[in-house]
């Protein structure tokens, strides 16, 4: 029963993971008075791309093949450690918080990669920037998690949420800042506005789409969903280990509907938040990324020393 | 028994340096002929002769290397009797002055290294052969590079046998003095001279810290015998002394900043598996010093030196590391990146002296088996990685990344053993270096259980710095292979480079890559095996560690973190495998081939792709006060509407030099002009000199 709920959940995550990324596109055509086109969409994308045969450029070497499945192999398994519907799952004491960035770290090494492999000036310009990107995202994003797992002297995600839910709403200044750090560098991380744009196509300003410009069908597929995943994951970790109310702490079916009903409804809300920020926010420059960056650790920093402080004294 | 393997390990060494002079100078010499295919002489016999004398001396170096890799396997044998049994064994020998013999001790500690040095030989003494040959070629005294090594492994291996201070020097210097001359081998460059200079200078100043740190040592003590030092406790402010000068003594070879000049000097210019064997072994000897002199020989460990540790650790890993991404040399890439693993391994100690000074030994030991598992890691991949390196500069005598590329086409198998060593020195999971920086992550994170506020919050930004260590450490390694080994050649060298022949370079670096994956898979084993290292420096052991099986690593409790390696890599497997099915499944026929699409410009070539230079770049603009930077462009013009050739010149030069060692060497050369002014070079001067010694000396006998 455990078993097969833990192969469940993370084909569930995957499986609505472009619903997400339809609903943010929804939100924001709304907001820019734009008819939106349907909430499948994104599935009619990848379908399409999945259709299609893949050509590849031939001088390419095999790390520009296997890419696109070590990308979405490493973050299928990022799923499957992360609490989604529910807190206790087998398959979540297999790794910790610092083992989910190795993951996400070892997909986006092969990435970058794959950037590099055919040689063109976009694509070593887009691996150049992400490496960047996330030279300056990792440490930020690990100052968060690390203020969160001394609180509960843990680094393993289930324990924590636990320690969250028992310990009830209670405002602590290094959640707060925590919270904001991490929101931060989801943002980056996800090559979201206003550090890059997923919609854009203009060569100069791209820096996500410009490692993949040569990829094409079913691998370009499996990369989209791949990101539209790493989307969800953020914004499932961020709205689990914040506000984790509603999360199922028993596997029976009530518990598990519930829980899913209260992922669905959290990450509707953030997809709202962010499409609304998106909206009014423009991209930035991209060496201003390092003060955003170093904004976002020096929250978290704030949110650490506040633990010390105030919290353990 | 483990003292047997490792005297025969060490024999085995000097036995392979004495080989290597022998087949030059000794007596079973072939008679060697030219290769001169004059007319009229006796072709026949002289292609004979000349036939006769390369497979002589292929054979004999083939000896000099089957000795090496017999030691190595001693090596490891000895050292692994001495780690899993757990059993001290000591010995006198009847060597050095006649009142000091030589005291040799081997526990579980000195095993542990050993196996390392075992690890660090054997698949060296496989690539050797093959990369010996092009010296051949060139005519160099391969005697001396034979007999430098031979020495240089025994010289590493009496240090950890070592049990008295004289012993412990003579070691030390020898192993020392043998790596100047591997350095200095090919001396015919100005660069390798200087190099080799400075390692030399180096390495005499650190010794001379030692010796001194030796000698408070000595002064509370009766002897020069460590187990007089261990029994004599020291009072707090002489042991902080001792402890300093061993840390700038040991700090120093070990390449921690500021001590680290020499390092990515000489490590690079030495003949590549010697370059393997420095960084991946000898700056572990340096960590042995260290640790034995703390932890054992000093022991009552104060936190403040932990403190002092971990700040230091913690510049050289970020320090290290952004040199490193900004060096285009690949051996300089990988001697910079030495100097970062030496700060983990230094931010591992520290941690650990930092609890255990604070009375909670139980949390040291996650920090200790981090540094000691780190040390293990770090030895394998980065001897891989200096190996990959060799063999790529070996083929294509390039050693500059913006004149490589495309090299996974022409050499797939050392392209994929490198693949395997930046993936595993990235810390990715699920290979080994992931696990160490893990365990160095968690022991930081123990830090909520600390009395000290200041301590509290000190040793999470040292954790954060850790994580930006490692991204940067990524994207380091990233630049390595994806400028090397991928897109399109950026020279005809690279584009004619061809795979290597010799099996032996590519196995040697081959049985790292399995190692690799055999301590990233199973983790809890070696922790398990570790458990008397720690015992024998700590008191203290993590029993919780294994608690959950073999399949679990869990340095807290289960709740606190868990990380089970075997099932994160079937995981891995699994999700691959569904991926691959699912995709079959849904799109089944073969991708197309075609030209690169590059936005439809077409027309790609070489020049068109980013450089090595070009990929730092905006790492070297954010953090720019970090390096001495001169940049410069000639003929660039916005409003040039003519074609120009425009050069663009850049210099990464290591702010250490400006800010400490060129002040050093410019105070010692103020002085030694004033000292000079004694010498006035006439002969009476002398003479009233020598008068006036005589009459001080007169007076102090007649007080």
């Amino acid at each position: 029963m455990n078993g097969l709920l833990a192969t469940l959940e993370p084909l569930l995550f995957i499986f609505i993971s472009p619903l997400l990324a339809g609903w943010i596109k929804w939100i924001k055509c709304r907001l820019q008075n734009r008819r939106p086109p349907s909430l499948l969409q994104p599935y009619r994308d990848l379908a399409k791309l999945f259709r299609k045969t893949p050509v590849v450029a031939s001088h390419a070497s095999w790390i520009f093949e296997a890419t696109p499945y070590i990308l979405f192999a490493s973050m299928l398994l990022a799923v499957a450690i992360i609490p989604s519907i529910a807190v206790h799952l087998p398959t979540a004491s297999i790794a910790d918080v610092i083992a989910l960035v190795g993951f996400l770290a070892l997909g986006r090494f092969f990435l970058i990669l794959a950037g590099l492999d055919i040689g063109t000036a976009f694509g070593g310009m887009g691996s150049s920037r992400e490496a960047t990107i996330a030279t300056l995202a990792e440490p930020a994003m690990l100052m968060g998690v690390f203020t969160l797992a001394m609180s509960a002297n843990t680094t393993n995600l289930a324990i924590a949420i636990d320690y969250v839910l028992d310990s009830g709403l209670v405002l602590r200044p290094s959640f707060v800042f925590a919270l904001a750090g991490m929101v931060m560098v989801a943002i980056a991380e996800t090559g979201r506005v206003p550090i890059d744009n997923p919609a854009t196509h203009l060569e100069l300003t791209m820096i996500h789409e410009a490692m993949i410009l040569e990829y094409s069908g079913r691998h370009l597929a499996l990369i989209e969903w791949a990101g539209q995943i790493r989307l969800m994951l953020f914004g499932v970790l961020i709205a689990n280990l914040f506000f984790p109310w509603g999360i199922a702490e028993t596997l029976t079916p009530d518990a598990l509907t519930k829980g899913l009903a209260a992922m669905l409804a959290k990450l509707m809300e953030l997809g709202m938040l962010l499409a609304t920020a998106e909206m009014m926010l423009a991209k930035m420059r991209i060496f201003r990324v390092q003060d955003y960056l170093g904004f976002a650790y020096l929250l978290s920093l704030l949110g650490m020393l506040s633990h010390v402080i105030l919290e353990v004294g | 028994m483990s003292l047997f393997f490792s005297y025969l390990s060490i024999l085995l060494a000097l036995t392979s340096g004495l080989l290597a002079i022998l087949g030059e100078y000794g007596g079973f010499r072939l008679p060697t002929g030219k290769v001169d295919l004059a007319p009229g002489q006796d072709q026949n016999g002289t292609i004979h002769r000349f036939l006769l004398r390369s497979i002589h001396e292929l054979s004999h170096q083939q000896g000099v290397f089957a000795l090496l890799l017999l030691s190595g396997i001693g090596a490891v044998i000895g050292g692994a009797t001495a780690l899993l049994t757990n059993q001290i064994a000591r010995d006198i020998l009847p060597l050095g002055l006649p009142w000091m013999h030589w005291h040799v001790r081997l526990d579980a500690l000195s095993g542990f290294f050993l196996i390392i040095i075992g690890i660090g030989i054997i698949p060296v003494s496989l690539y050797g052969p093959g990369y010996i040959r092009q010296y051949r070629q060139d005519r160099y005294p391969l005697w001396l590079l034979g007999l430098c090594t031979g020495l240089f492994v025994a010289g590493m291996e009496l240090v950890l046998l070592a049990d008295d201070a004289f012993f412990f020097m003579i070691a030390w210097e020898l192993m020392s003095v043998s790596s100047y001359f591997l350095v200095a081998f090919q001396h015919e460059h100005a660069r390798n001279r200087r190099a080799a200079f400075l390692y030399l200078l180096m390495a005499v100043v650190g010794a001379i810290a030692i010796i001194l740190a030796f000698g408070v040592l000595a002064s509370f003590s009766h002897g020069f015998d460590f187990d007089g030092f261990r029994d004599n406790p020291l009072t707090p402010f002489w042991a902080t002394s001792a402890f300093l000068l061993a840390l700038v003594g040991f700090g120093m070879k070990a390449g921690l900043v500021p001590g680290h000049a020499w390092l990515p000097e000489a490590h690079p210019v030495a003949p590549s598996h010697i370059s393997a064997l420095m960084s991946g072994v000898m700056l572990k000897i340096a960590i042995y010093g260290l640790m034995r002199f703390s932890f054992d020989l000093l022991g009552n460990i104060q936190w403040q030196w932990g403190v002092v540790v971990l700040a230091v650790g913690t510049s050289s890993a970020v320090l290290g590391i952004l040199y490193a991404f900004q060096q285009n040399h690949v051996k300089t890439l990988l001697a910079y990146s030495s100097i970062e693993n030496m700060g983990i391994i230094a931010m591992g100690l520290g941690l650990a002296m930092i609890f255990t000074g604070a009375g909670r030994a139980e949390l040291g030991v996650i920090g200790l088996l981090a540094a000691l598992y780190h040390c293990l890691n770090h030895s394998i991949f980065k001897n891989l990685l200096f190996l990959a390196a060799g063999s790529v500069i070996h083929q294509s005598h390039e050693s500059d990344l913006d004149h490589l590329g495309g090299l996974i086409h022409r050499m797939p198998k050392t392209a994929f053993i490198m693949l395997m060593g930046c993936v595993a020195i990235s810390a990715l999971p699920p290979l080994n270096g992931f696990v160490s920086e893990w365990l160095t992550f968690q022991a930081a994170l123990q830090a909520t259980s600390l009395e000290s506020g200041v301590l509290r919050s000190m040793i999470p930004m040292a954790a954060a710095a850790l994580a930006f260590t490692g991204a940067l450490a990524a994207a380091t390694f990233i630049k390595l292979f994806g400028i090397g080994f991928l897109g399109l050649p950026r020279s005809q060298h690279a584009a004619h480079t061809r795979e290597v022949a010799h099996l032996g370079m590519l196995s040697g670096p081959g049985l790292l890559v399995g190692l690799c994956l055999l301590f990233g898979l199973l983790p809890t084993f070696v922790i398990q095996a570790l458990e008397p290292v720690t015992a024998l420096l700590l008191g203290a052991t993590l029993p919780s560690a294994s608690a959950q099986g073999g399949l679990w690593l869990t340095p807290g409790t289960q709740s606190v973190a868990s990380y089970s390696a075997p099932f994160v890599a079937i995981g891995l497997l699994l999700a691959w495998w569904v991926t691959q099915a699912f995709t079959k499944r849904v799109s089944p026929d073969e991708p197309k081939r075609g030209p690169a699409w590059d936005c439809g410009f077409g027309g790609l070539n070489a020049k068109m792709q980013y450089t090595s230079t070009a990929f730092s770049q905006p790492v070297r603009r954010i953090f720019s006060p970090v390096w001495d930077l001169q940049e410069s462009h000639e003929g660039a013009s916005a409003f040039s509407l003519t074609h120009r050739p425009v050069r663009h010149h850049l210099e990464v030069g290591d702010q250490s030099w400006r800010l400490l060692y060129h002040p050093i060497g410019n105070l010692t050369a103020e002085a030694a002009r004033r000292v000079a002014r004694l010498q006035g070079g006439s002969i009476r001067v002398y003479i009233t000199y020598s008068f006036a010694t005589l009459l001080l000396l007169l007076g102090i006998a007649s007080l």
